[in-house]
């Protein structure tokens, strides 16, 4: 059947902010299907909130929005642009989501919009659990016991009949939100009730505990012919009562005899059939109880999925591609295999290698949080690593992690095994390999664990030849047992601890011995049909298929798994390295190992090494390769980290010199370097000791902002107000602390304006790509703080001293390519350099949107040789946006229950999202609305003010006064209100006593608040408020700026009609 | 325990490896497999004899083997060449380590080879003969031993392992969980099966469609069959070359337009001798689990498992006669066709799967239900 052609516009919706549960994942599967549409002569219409994504580039849709995804906001995309289909499955949960609430509020019959992919009963039999389990039950298949409840007293009396523990899942929520499991009557009691709670609809479903069976994932794709293929089956290391999310998985399933494997099979087909998902992708989960061999159907999602992205890279088969494409009616066997070229797309991948995914979790981030792993998913990214075998992928899988622990230096605790091992953490593995070591048997560790026996008894192997190694020198061992160890997936690194020597010296030795990584390719066959697609891992065999070819190449290094700080921004950047290196006619090598990114995607780069970010594995494909150049400053954190031994290496990092991208981390030099820029610093120093931590405090008086040397996205940075607080951070960050990585302290400029800078240059000239104006108090990370483009309240003066110092500061560094700059202004206006990155940083997709620049393709083109003066299509000095952008953050306080939801210099936020406005209030507003904080329309208003911003304070209550708004303050906000003839209550403060503001928020009398903090009861009572207004939803406002924004906001809002603009209408100006 | 074991090409080529299990020498034709699942029913299908298979997916032996899924009385192959063969049999159905199981039967096993890099040289060069040895480790000896094997070419296999004495069969497929659901037809049919290296799991389906089967030699003649007042015949898979089996297909052409008739496999390329067609051999063969195999008449594709190293060349089928009704959408080779005037069809590949999808049993059920309108 060929491609429809009653239809020639199809609208896509994104998946949003990255959240937990849903990251680059969607950006992935957006992206692929917007390009496979439209190479199919289709029009696409894009709208997704998050500007970080590659889908949301305006070269990847004919119209691309970036606008909330709400039903009013969507229905006047659809008004506007009348497009004839909807795409249902590409945009996660959330836009599955919105799709249906679209068809439910009768806007796509409305305008003739048709869905297309999962139409709206399957999507609702698929999700709605009771419709699912009648639908299974139907066709014959096993389902858990289970039952809907909407009261608690309904779901008491089932689990008492079932037994504990039981699960909980409520209905529609994001990545099993709001689930658990409950191990006795009172912890169902507490359980239920949050559960009926979050659910949106308050319903959940109770259900019979399958604790421990085995985990089963299957990536189904049919067409509208009715042929259905398997992807790839995923078999979990975790076995049930862990989130697959959280879970260690592995691509193909490896304990499974074939008739259990068919068996499995026809139930997801039958599943899709039943369900009804005419076209595309599909995921389906079942249990299997490895004593009985009972086998049940857990759920299905009848769209592309976080599996179904790693199921893609496993496979090298495309399943968002596809799924596109058969979404518009094409058949599987009309749709060509893009690695075999000869081959149709009609078929079971093969694969001769195994994958395994771990996750990357970050409880570190959240204290409070207890790290235990569940039924709700916490991981904040993952990374997926290609091996000969288990072994070989397990291992590069957990270097792939960067947890900044070198390996075999862990300590355990040996009275915690068994509970470590009971218990699901993020250190459950650590401690099997440890309890290995110590002897344990494979049994044992079953018993205790649930995990197959399978996997048990590789780490245990690989555990004993480790030991074996162990009784062998650098100089001893033999060739035979080099060449093992390097089968089995033991780094260089790890040998070199094992010995006691340097890395290098095992790999000269290695290379004496001709044992180097050679690479093979991901073809979807197996091998038996020739691949044409570079799709590259490393492993230790005879053979190698690289082939690299004689053009000019240049070698990009990705960003690893994500995590907060280090995420689909960076990704973005590497896609565009990639791009631009390409229509600059040279060959674009990718490394990286993140399987949930648009960068890993065979289609990005023209070459792609799926392998870790780690020296060995980076100079072994350089080795390979033999790049031009390397590009290390798109990835963050990690490929920078590298750079300084690439380069001793002999590697060609192009751009900026690594040396001064490690001068400008090296708070000495860096400091030298400003002083002789005469560009002020905060004053600051730095410390190794808690002696020398309270010395260096004291002579700057508080507070002060300490922090490591040499992190990223503000990891463990805090605010001390006392030396208390000095000492009790320094006992938990001596560990990370030395000699060579000091704790820097800095005075912390109350009342500040932070403001942010990206810029490129040529090494003579710069362009400054955009000024961001912080609209959260200063001290907030950069990353978690809103912002506008242009800056909204900068005078002239100190606009121009930061274009002054941006230009001085990227000249004295050589910077080449990209560059970041962080400012505070001070309350009396004086400009402060807080730090400078020689790199790409997190906000360079938000000024590309907002400025139509691709500013990263720049940096590329000018670390590639080209200069400013020679692109006349760019302005000079500056690059302006035509209107008003603010991004904002998204933060996933919402997965970890019990911490405190406060906002300080250590990042937090997953995710960003950009409004869009002619006005800032209209933009602000928006923004809000994305991140999931949508101001009030009317209602209260809460206001706490310091002293020397009372008067500002006034005129803005004042406009919330018109709008109808009731105004409280505290006792001094309040009263000069009333001097202004407001008639507005007074509100306690926190430390005043009681009822207090917190009651009021408590109480649900408040819907704005509008806090300016200073001082350290300030402080204190800041984080009070801010954790009652997170636990009410209520908006939380910092900074006057953004306080007259919302009023303006809030009047267009409530006096206009939205208003929506692509981001082509928005870059013609 | 593990001991050094070579495998050696007919072209010189040389792998080394660990012998896992006993140490042995078996020699034959070497081809590879692409499945991910089913290590135990290709270890037991008699079409591998005369083959060393090497198995694509690395990780081997990792679920044991058991007595339900056996496709014959023993494993059948010359040996198996495997990336790592597991040390361990991890699953509730396991009965016997999978290394032990072919030890028994002498199987040698070799791991630890770059399987990828050997499956490329078979892919460029085609299926050749070698040789796996353990007790031999002179690579120029085993090479010598590889070119005295015969080729694969101009081998009747089929009727060596043929059974000798006729047999009956009633078992059903037995569910692999509790919770599947397998239907099985009330016993109302007479099958007899010309036994090539037939797969138990034929005879389990056939009596999935409520037929009691009677397994014949491969030269019984039709007089013989038709004897045996059968309401259908079926010709089974099997090894080798389809081209000696000239007097077999003679023999089928007398049954044919007498009763429904229903091949496989080999079975299918016997049925194309029987209509006057030529088969012809493949570089390396389809051996896997999927393989697209489009139905002709339904447009609809399935993917089907595969082992068969020679194939039919459709244009020397009578197309007055016979209608092509399976093309496989990788390389358009045949996978099946029909008469167009008697109840007689048949496909290159294995609907009754063991191992691989479920997609073609359909086709059991139109042989039912060929028999049913025979009645």
């Amino acid at each position: 059947m060929p491609k429809r052609t009653d239809i020639h516009k199809i609208m896509i919706i994104g998946s949003g902010p990255i959240v937990i549960g849903q990251a680059c994942e969607f950006d992935y599967s957006g992206t692929q299907a917007c390009k496979a549409l439209r190479d199919e002569g289709y029009e696409v219409v894009l709208v997704n909130s998050n500007p970080a994504t590659i889908m949301t580039d305006p070269e990847l849709a004919e119209q691309t929005y970036v606008e909330p995804l709400t039903v009013e906001y969507l229905r006047e995309i659809i008004e506007k642009e009348r497009p004839d289909a909807l795409l249902s499955t590409v945009g996660g949960q959330t836009g599955l989501n919105a799709s249906l609430a679209l068809a439910d509020a009768g806007i796509l019959e409305k305008f003739g919009v048709e869905m297309i992919g999962a139409n709206r009963d399957a999507i609702n039999k698929a999700e709605d659990r009771q419709q699912f389990k009648a639908a299974m039950t139907k066709i014959g298949l096993d389902t858990p016991k289970s039952l809907l409840v909407t009261d608690l007293e309904a779901g008491l009396e089932f689990s008492d009949e079932i037994g504990y523990p039981t699960i909980l899942r409520p209905s529609f929520t994001l990545g099993g939100s709001g689930g658990g499991i409950a191990y006795n009557r009172e912890e169902m009691v507490e359980l239920l009730r949050i559960a009926l709670e979050i659910s949106p609809v308050h319903e959940v479903l109770v259900e019979e505990s399958v604790l421990g069976w085995k985990e089963y994932e299957m990536e189904v794709l049919r067409d509208v012919a009715d042929n259905c293929i398997i992807i790839c089956s995923i078999e979990n290391f975790d076995p049930m009562g862990v989130h697959t999310g959280d879970s260690i998985t592995v691509a193909p399933a490896q304990t499974l005899t074939d008739r259990e494997y068919q068996f499995m099979r026809d139930a997801s087909l039958a599943c899709l059939r039943e369900i009804g998902v005419d076209t595309g992708g599909s995921n389906v989960q079942f249990a299997i109880d490895p004593k009985t061999g009972r086998q049940i159907i857990i759920e299905m999602n009848p769209r592309v999925s976080r599996s179904s992205a790693l199921a893609s890279k496993a496979t090298g088969f495309p399943i968002a591609k596809i799924a596109a494409k058969l979404a518009v009616g094409m058949r599987l066997d009309e749709i060509a295999n893009d690695i075999t070229k000869k081959t149709p797309a009609c078929f079971e991948p093969s694969i001769d290698y195994v994958v395994v995914k771990v996750p990357k979790w970050q409880f570190e981030k959240f204290p409070g949080a207890e790290p235990v792993l569940g039924i709700q998913m916490k991981s904040i990214g993952e990374v997926m690593a290609i091996g000969s075998t288990f072994k070989h992928a397990l291992w590069k899988a957990i270097r792939s992690l960067e947890t900044g622990r070198k390996p075999g230096t862990d300590v355990f605790d040996p009275d915690l095994v068994r509970s470590r091992l009971i218990t699901p953490t993020p250190e459950r593995l650590s401690y099997l390999r440890y309890a290995l070591a110590q002897g344990m048997t494979v049994e044992e560790a079953h018993d205790l664990t649930k995990i197959d026996p399978w996997f048990l008894e590789q780490l245990r192997e690989a555990i004993d030849f480790q030991g074996t190694l162990g009784d062998d020198t650098l100089e001893t061992v033999s060739d035979e047992n080099l060449r093992q160890a390097k089968r089995y997936g033991f780094s260089d690194d790890r040998l070199s601890r094992l010995w006691g020597v340097t890395e290098a010296a095992v790999r000269e030795k290695r290379k004496e011995a001709g044992i180097n990584a050679v690479y093979k390719r991901v073809d979807t066959c197996a091998a038996e049909f020739e691949s044409f697609t570079p799709y590259l891992y490393s492993v230790y065999e005879d053979e190698c298929e690289a082939e690299p070819t004689e053009r000019k190449k240049v070698m990009i290094l990705g960003s690893g798994p994500n995590r907060i700080g280090q995420g689909i921004e960076f990704d973005y950047c590497c896609c565009h390295a990639s791009y631009a290196l390409q229509e600059m006619d040279y060959e674009s090598i990718m490394v990286n190992c993140n399987p949930e990114t648009v960068s890993t995607d065979y289609d990005t780069a023209d070459r792609l090494y799926f392998e870790p970010l780690t020296l060995e594995n980076v100079l072994n494909i350089v080795e390979t390769e033999k790049p031009d150049g390397v590009i290390v400053q798109f990835g963050g954190q990690t490929p920078l980290n590298l750079s300084l031994p690439l380069k001793a290496n002999g590697v060609p990092i192009v751009g900026t010199d690594p040396e001064s991208i490690d001068l400008a981390e090296d708070r000495d030099r860096f400091g030298r370097l400003m002083e002789q820029l005469d560009i002020p610093q905060p004053p600051g120093g730095m410390a190794t000791s808690v002696e020398g931590a309270l010395e260096v405090a004291q002579d700057l008086g508080y507070p002060v902002l300490v922090r490591p040397s040499y992190v990223l996205g503000g990891r463990a940075m805090v605010i001390c107000y006392s030396a208390a607080m000095i000492e009790s951070y320094m006992r938990e960050a001596v560990a990370y602390s030395s000699q060579d990585r000091p704790i820097l302290i800095d005075r912390y400029l109350e009342n500040a304006t932070e403001v942010d800078v990206d810029a490129l240059c040529d090494g003579e000239d710069v362009l400054i790509a955009g000024i961001m104006e912080h609209i959260e108090e200063a001290g907030i990370h950069s990353g978690d703080s809103s912002c506008v483009l242009p800056a909204m309240t900068i005078g002239e003066e100190q606009l121009q001293t930061i274009r002054d110092y941006t230009v001085k500061a990227a000249k004295a560094l050589n910077v080449v390519g990209l560059m970041n700059v962080q400012y505070a202004i001070s309350a009396d206006g004086k400009v402060y350099v807080i730090e400078v990155n020689p790199r790409a940083s997190r906000t360079v997709p938000y000024v590309s949107k907002a400025t139509g620049f691709p500013v990263a393709k720049i940096a590329v083109q000018l670390m590639m040789g080209r200069k400013l003066a020679d692109m006349p299509e760019l302005p000079k000095g500056i690059l302006v946006p035509h209107k008003v952008c603010v991004k904002s953050p998204v933060f996933p306080f919402n997965k970890f229950p019990g911490v405190d939801p406060i906002l300080g210099p250590e990042m937090r936020s997953t995710g960003e999202v950009m409004g869009v406005g002619e006005t800032f209030g209209e933009a602000f507003s928006k923004a809000q609305l994305s991140a999931g904080n949508p101001l009030p329309d009317d209602g209260a208003l809460f206001m706490s003010i310091g002293a020397e911003q009372k008067d500002e304070a006034v005129e803005i209550a004042k406009k919330f006064a018109a709008m109808g708004f009731e105004l409280f303050g505290t006792r001094g906000t309040a009263e000069r209100m009333r001097a202004a003839g407001l008639d507005a209550k007074v509100v306690f403060k926190v430390n005043e006593g009681r009822p207090n503001v917190v009651d009021l928020i408590k109480d649900g009398k408040v819907s704005l608040i509008i806090n300016t903090p200073a001082g350290a009861s300030a402080f204190e009572d800041e984080r009070a408020i801010r954790r009652a207004a997170a636990a009410q939803v209520i908006p939380c406002i910092s900074m006057l700026t953004a306080g007259r924004a919302a009023a303006d906001g809030i009047a267009a809002k409530r006096d206009q009609a939205i208003q929506v603009m692509s981001l082509q209408e928005l870059h013609q100006g | 325990m593990s001991f050094a074991a070579l495998l050696a090409l007919e072209d010189g080529r040389v792998f080394r490896g660990r012998g896992v299990g006993t140490p042995a020498e078996r020699a034959g034709e070497v081809v590879f497999n692409t499945g991910l699942t089913g290590y135990q029913e290709i270890f037991s299908d008699p079409s591998y004899t005369g083959q060393i298979v090497v198995l694509t997916y690395p990780q081997i032996g990792n679920y044991g083997v058991n007595d339900e899924d056996r496709e014959s009385l023993k494993p059948c192959l010359e040996g198996l060449v495997v990336r790592e063969f597991s040390p361990i049999a991890s699953n509730r159905r396991s009965q016997q380590p999978a290394d032990e199981y072919l030890s028994e039967a002498g199987v040698p096993i070799i791991d630890g080879i770059d399987t990828r890099a050997l499956v490329r040289h078979l892919r460029e060069h085609g299926a050749m003969r070698g040789v796996i040895s353990s007790l031999d480790l002179d690579p120029d000896s085993l090479i010598q031993k590889a070119r005295t094997i015969p080729n694969m070419a101009g081998r009747d296999l089929a009727s060596a392992v043929s059974t000798k004495e006729r047999y009956e069969w009633t078992d059903p497929v037995p569910a692999s969980s509790p919770s599947e659901h397998i239907t099985t037809a009330e016993e109302k049919f007479h099958v007899v099966a010309y036994d090539f290296g037939i797969k138990h799991n034929i005879l389990r389906q056939l009596r999935g469609i409520g037929a009691r089967t009677t397994v014949v030699p491969a030269g019984t003649s039709a007089a013989d069959v038709l004897s045996l007042k059968p309401d259908g015949v079926f010709v089974s898979n099997g090894p080798g070359d389809p081209e000696p089996l000239q007097a077999q297909a003679k023999n089928i052409q007398g049954v044919i337009g007498r009763v429904p008739v229903f091949g496989i496999c080999l079975g299918h390329q016997v049925l194309a001798l029987a209509s006057g067609a030529k088969t012809f051999k493949l570089k390396f063969g389809h051996h896997g689990c999927n393989h697209p195999v489009r139905n002709e008449l339904t447009g609809k594709v399935e993917i089907t498992s595969q082992n068969h190293g020679f194939a039919v060349d459709p244009d020397s089928l009578p197309s007055a006669e016979i209608e092509l009704t399976h093309i496989n959408l990788n390389d358009q080779t045949l996978e099946g066709f029909r008469s167009r005037k008697d109840p007689m069809f048949c496909v290159q590949y294995h609907p009754e799967a063991a191992p691989g999808p479920h997609d073609s049993a359909y086709l059991f059920q139109e042989f039912r239900e060929l028999m049913e309108g025979q009645r």
